[in-house]
């Protein structure tokens, strides 16, 4: 059989993450090409419903990245961001829904060597657990077979 | 009870309110929300297990803000409410008068809302025992049957969007969910559309819901939604260690931060 | 037709469920589930309530989901194809032991679908469908049909009513061609009338106002002080149009990925405060007494006026679903006493 091979989107800072997942390509580090990198000013600004959005569009797995804490560009976008991980964590766990398949992660603009493994490990574990095959589902179900016209 | 309506009374014969918020006898054994400018009418204002709406859910709603100055009749969860609604700016300390009500029934006579705030830090402030009761038994689950659990409530959910309708706390004039370019949230009642909603409308009241329970005593569907707010009261106590309501300062839970809140998933 | 008036027994009852939901129509029976009585699609014989005054939900949905979908869509960067759904195919939906008043409130969407525009969707699943009533012997305070000239035993709307009699039997009246075609189909399951009547066994709803007066008041009372009063409880939420059998309000919306979607037709409510909201920021009902005011003027004076119904079948919905109590018979009956002068 064909290895699975996950769709991954990362929601990065633009003053850390970003500028270290640039230092991973100068370094000439190889690391996975599943992800699709997306940009954000800050971490600050990574609501919870871009990640929704990232599975409702056929992500199986996202990862979420800024700079470390006190090292914020804004001095505090990540530290807000952190009770905000903290909560999603919390209600999504509650909801049923394992947030195993979102990795967060703190990667400083120096850290080129440690966004690579930060991805490899990703990819790794989502292709361990597999297709979102569960969300896919209830993206496509509801009004066909209710309405009785498929 | 008697002592409610004179001081409402000597209130709007004073004229130190315009109107008062309280709770009369509605119709077929129900209690419901009363406004009342004429202080001959007082007499109507009841207080007892029945009046369960949250009343701040009136304060920020245009016709009443219209009045002006209001008094309201306050058991904890609405003094709990305005007190969230002072720290947004929603609604002016100076205009509200609490006409309160302790746990046992009585009325208290609060001088500030600085009065209020005391008042409640002096009351063990939780979720309400039988809906805590329901999350220890969710929370006792595994993963699997919890989202079975929610997948079935959840499906059945219509959007008439009665659970927003009743919270004070969601008092934005464009909700999310009807925000369409982007469109953050899949509008129509589907699957998908009721999960992204009520995720939503969860985390918007992670650290802002009181635990009052009107969201899932206003939904015509016997949906528990007022179980995820309300596990998320918790959660963000046990986290960051505040509660919402318990102060008219802006401290809740997601709009501040401590440099050293301890998580354990960040790599 | 000339109707026909028949009895069936329990036991046959349950048979004759069964052998239509055998010959592949869709059951839509009230179930009990989650503290509450509502319909569903196909339930088992044995799982359908009898007993309930009213289902939270109506019928409604059965001809008017909650979603619809009108068409699908496919563009590329030079055209838009538009991809039509047979709606010939929906198979035939039987409701079955739907109260009086929502049997009759079937016409009142047929006016509505048919009135400007005709609506193929509505009437390909309206062509479909069979309403088999049950007669109410219980009704409870929100109840006032015989108030919007219905009753508890209003055949209005049904192809067979069945009443439930005390000896556990029920009378059924066959109104329609359908109805005597399930009827003949099923010879077996009935037997000859006696002469039962079904009026010593319906409940008794007393008449609480006169709709024509409260249609004369509303004419003249669009300034009243009474909506403020008597709205201002009102918290705007879709609860009461999404329960009632007649609001027939909605919203378009298009749900598109990579350039293939659908457009969905989804419930709406005046009571929502963006419901008239223009684009420019201004909006017509600013206050959500304007909303109330305008739920019931168009049920009792607009619709009177164009199409020759009043938009209420009297069901109670609206007033037990309300979460603050905004009880729509109390409004009507103080309605219809307010003293306004002909403009
Ligand atoms: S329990 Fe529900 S209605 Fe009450 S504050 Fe919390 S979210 Fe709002
Ligand atoms: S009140 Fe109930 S049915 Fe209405 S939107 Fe909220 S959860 Fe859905
Ligand atoms: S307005 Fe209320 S009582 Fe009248 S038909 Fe609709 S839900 Fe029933
Ligand atoms: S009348 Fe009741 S159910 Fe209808 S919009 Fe107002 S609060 Fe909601």
């Amino acid at each position: 059989m064909e290895q699975f091979e996950p769709k991954l989107v990362a929601f990065v800072c633009n003053w850390c993450t970003y500028a270290g997942a640039d230092l991973t390509g100068t370094s000439r580090i190889k690391y996975a090409t599943n992800v699709r990198i997306i940009r954000f000013p800050c971490t600050g600004r990574i609501d919870f419903m871009l990640i929704s959005k990232a599975f409702a569009n056929g992500a199986d797995g996202v990862i979420v990245s800024g700079c470390h804490p006190n090292d914020c560009h804004y001095t505090s976008g990540n530290f807000h961001a952190r009770r905000r991980w903290m909560s999603y964590n919390a209600m999504l766990t509650f909801m049923g829904m394992d947030p195993e398949r979102i990795i967060f992660s703190w990667v400083s603009a120096a850290e080129g060597a440690k966004w690579a493994d930060i991805v490899n490990q990703s990819v790794d574990k989502i292709r361990k657990i597999g297709p979102f095959t569960e969300y896919q589902k209830l993206v496509q179900s509801g009004i066909e077979e209710e309405n009785f016209n498929g | 009870m008697d002592n409610l309506r004179k001081k409402a009374k000597e209130l709007l014969e004073s004229k130190s309110v315009d109107l008062v918020i309280g709770y009369e006898n509605g119709t077929n054994g129900k209690a419901r929300a009363v406004f009342i400018k004429d202080p001959e009418k007082t007499g109507k204002l009841i207080y007892d297990e029945r009046c369960k709406q949250n009343l701040a859910v009136y304060l920020n709603k245009h016709e009443v803000k219209h009045y002006g100055r209001i008094a309201i009749v306050a058991p904890l969860m609405v003094m709990r409410s305005i007190l969230v609604l002072i720290s947004e700016c929603q609604v002016k300390q100076e205009n509200i008068t609490v006409l309160g009500i302790g746990n046992d029934g009585s009325f208290l006579d609060f001088q500030s809302m600085e009065v209020v705030e005391k008042y409640i830090s002096k009351i063990p402030l939780g979720n309400p025992e039988p809906d805590q009761v329901i999350i220890d038994k969710l929370n006792a689950m595994t993963m699997e049957e919890r989202r079975e659990f929610w997948q079935n409530e959840l499906e059945r959910c219509f959007k008439c969007y009665a659970c927003r309708a009743a919270c004070p706390m969601c008092y934005c004039l464009r909700c999310t969910v009807e925000c369409n370019q982007p469109q953050w949230i899949s509008a129509p009642a589907h699957p998908l559309g009721n999960l992204e909603w009520h995720q939503l409308r969860t985390m918007h009241l992670t650290g802002r819901c009181v635990s009052c329970g009107d969201c899932g005593r206003a939904c015509p569907l016997n949906i528990p939604i007022h179980l995820l707010t309300m596990q998320q009261a918790e959660e963000a106590f046990h986290m960051f260690g505040v509660r919402a309501g318990t102060s008219m300062k802006a401290d809740s839970a997601l709009s501040t931060y401590k440099p050293d809140d301890k998580e354990n998933f960040i790599l | 037709m000339i109707p026909e008036k028949k009895i069936i027994d329990r036991v046959a009852l349950d048979k004759l469920y069964e052998s239509l939901k055998a010959a592949g129509n869709k059951m839509f029976a009230p179930v009990f589930r989650n503290e509450q009585t509502n319909f569903e699609y196909n339930p088992a014989a044995t799982e359908i309530s009898y007993s309930h005054i009213q289902t939270t939900q109506s019928v409604k949905n059965t001809v008017f989901p909650k979603i619809e979908n009108l068409f699908r869509f496919e563009s590329s960067q030079k055209s838009v194809e538009l991809v039509q759904i047979d709606f010939t195919k929906v198979p035939r939906v039987i409701v079955w032991n739907a109260h009086p008043c929502d049997a009759a409130a079937f016409s009142a969407l047929d006016s509505v679908f048919n009135w400007d525009y005709v609506d193929e969707i509505y009437n390909a699943r309206r062509e479909k469908l069979v309403v088999i009533g049950m007669s109410c012997i219980r009704a409870d305070e929100n109840c006032f049909c015989t108030s919007v000239d219905l009753g508890p035993g209003a055949v209005k709307g049904s192809d067979i009513l069945l009443t439930p009699l005390a000896n556990g039997k029920f009378i059924a009246e066959i109104l329609t061609d359908l109805g005597k075609s399930i009827a003949d189909e099923n010879a077996s399951l009935f037997t000859a009338s006696n002469g039962e009547n079904k009026e010593e066994v319906l409940a008794k709803v007393e008449k609480q106002f006169s709709h024509e007066k409260v249609t004369e008041n509303l004419k003249n009372g669009f300034e009243n002080s009474f909506w403020h009063e008597f709205s201002l409880r009102c918290i705007g939420c879709g609860a009461c149009a999404y329960v009632c059998p007649i609001c027939t309000c909605f919203d378009i919306q298009d749900e598109s990925k990579a350039g293939k979607g659908r457009r969905l037709r989804c419930w709406d409510s005046c009571g929502f405060g963006m419901f008239t909201l223009h684009t420019s920021g201004h909006n017509p009902r600013e206050v959500q007494s304007q909303r109330w005011r305008q739920r019931l003027m168009h049920k009792f004076s607009y619709q009177p006026d164009r199409n020759e119904f009043i938009g209420c079948v009297g069901c109670g919905r609206c007033s037990r679903a309300c979460p603050v109590d905004m009880n729509i018979l109390e409004q009507l009956v103080e309605l219809e006493k307010l003293e306004i002068a002909a403009k």
